[in-house]
């Protein structure tokens, strides 16, 4: 009989051990969630335009590949069409800053830093490139485009 | 004896090499009208080793097309009347500064020129002329020559640039070239122009500007000479025999500055 009483408490004991283990594990869980919070999800601008040039996920991921089959063709060859151009992307992408003037790569709210930054992959295109638009080559259709963030789920980014 | 047989076929197709060489690579029809169009562009024999050129070129004085490559068949070139150049106008200078965003620090030893008034005197005589020099866009460049690693490199159209994706900085093409007509930006810079990217730890030159070309205008220089300098300024396409340049160039006497060199520039000068 009284074997049997110490089974049970023995088993009880076991149970809330287990039991304060999962709470531990929760917790360890919620404490990573929190580190990556730490970064901030971007919020990323929305360009002018109802589209840009290709979907939103092909871009996301071929930007760069685009970028520098245009940058040989038009370096080497002088072809200079706007489908795929830097300064096309640079124009409709354009942020607002406090100013209202267009604000440089020096922001953390440039189109292409909110999620450089992010990614931390760094972008060496504007060491020589402009970063903005030319203030009087607004005109004719190029206006700036939204500094209204967009809903990162909109573009896919739980 | 199969052994034999066998080299016996190989030479027999090596003597075939014209035809199978082609087959065996699959037909390229890209090559193949390239090939046809060269063939048209030749012109005609008029007697072994000597050609009549120039009998189908296509007029290179109409835009191109957009998304067309610049093409071989144009050679951009310019004409400097140094009788209309006056020592005291910089003109040419300043509209190149502001075109392509080169500011200086007040640095004249290090800051970036793309192009300089040059004056030049006569030891004996005492006779002095100005002129303009910048990037002679050379048939054989020898900044091309030399650079290790394909950055410097001359366009179809014989305009010769700086490829600032793949230059190291290393400065080669500045020593090399004999016109002293590059420059190595040596500080970050900032708010470039969008169409002449610039920066730190490259070297860069007059690009003829190229973005204007490509968009069918003509060289901020030489826009400036004509509207406001003294109109000493002439560019246009040297292999088209109806263009304005390549008509005075066979009319008048012009001059290449150290065309001893045999790098036959696009940049020539008249009254010099």
């Amino acid at each position: 009989m009284s074997l049997r009483r110490t089974t049970f408490a023995l088993l009880a004991v076991a149970l809330v051990y287990v039991a304060s283990l999962a709470v531990a594990i929760n917790a360890s869980e919620d404490e990573h969630m929190a580190s990556a919070g730490r970064v901030p999800v971007p919020a990323i601008p929305a360009g002018r335009g109802d589209s840009c040039v290709e979907d939103t996920d092909f871009m996301r991921r071929n930007h760069m590949n685009l970028l520098k089959h245009q940058r040989n063709e038009t370096m080497r060859e002088g072809i200079r069409s706007e489908q795929y151009s830097l300064q096309e992307c640079i124009s409709c992408h354009a942020v607002s800053g406090p100013d209202a003037a267009p604000v440089t790569v020096a922001s953390p709210d440039h189109f292409c830093r909110s999620c450089h930054d992010y990614a931390a992959v760094k972008v060496d295109c504007f060491q020589c490139h402009a970063s903005r638009p030319e203030p009087g080559d607004m005109s004719a259709g190029h206006r700036l485009g939204s500094a209204q963030p967009v809903s990162p789920a909109a573009h896919g980014i739980e | 004896m199969s052994c034999q047989s066998k080299d016996i076929k190989m030479a027999n197709d090596a003597t075939r090499v014209d035809t199978a060489g082609v087959d065996k690579a699959g037909f390229d029809p890209q090559r193949r009208s390239f090939l046809g169009a060269a063939a048209a562009a030749a012109g005609i024999t008029l007697a072994p080793g000597v050609m009549l050129y120039g009998i189908t070129k296509s007029s290179p004085a109409k835009a191109r097309a957009p998304g067309a490559a610049a093409s071989s068949d144009v050679r951009w070139g310019m004409l400097i009347d140094l009788g209309s150049c006056d020592s005291g106008c910089d003109d040419c200078v300043t509209a190149c500064a502001t075109e392509n965003g080169l500011g200086g620090h007040g640095r004249p030893a290090t800051d970036a020129q793309w192009i300089r008034k040059v004056e030049l005197k006569d030891q004996h005589t005492g006779n002095s002329k100005s002129l303009p020099v910048m990037c002679m866009h050379c048939e054989e460049p020898p900044c091309v020559d030399v650079c290790p690693t394909g950055a410097s490199f001359k366009r179809a159209d014989g305009i010769v640039l700086v490829d600032k994706h793949i230059c190291i900085g290393c400065r080669y093409c500045m020593i090399a070239c004999p016109y002293k007509a590059r420059s190595f930006v040596h500080e970050v810079l900032e708010d470039q122009k969008p169409h002449a990217p610039r920066g730190k730890g490259t070297v860069e030159s007059c690009t003829l500007c190229v973005h204007r070309i490509d968009s069918d205008q003509q060289p901020a220089c030489v826009e400036a000479c004509t509207d406001t300098g003294g109109g000493a300024m002439l560019f246009g396409d040297l292999n088209n025999p109806e263009s304005e340049i390549s008509k005075r160039v066979a009319t008048y006497a012009s001059q290449q500055i150290r065309d001893d060199l045999g790098l036959n520039p696009g940049i020539r000068y008249r009254n010099l």
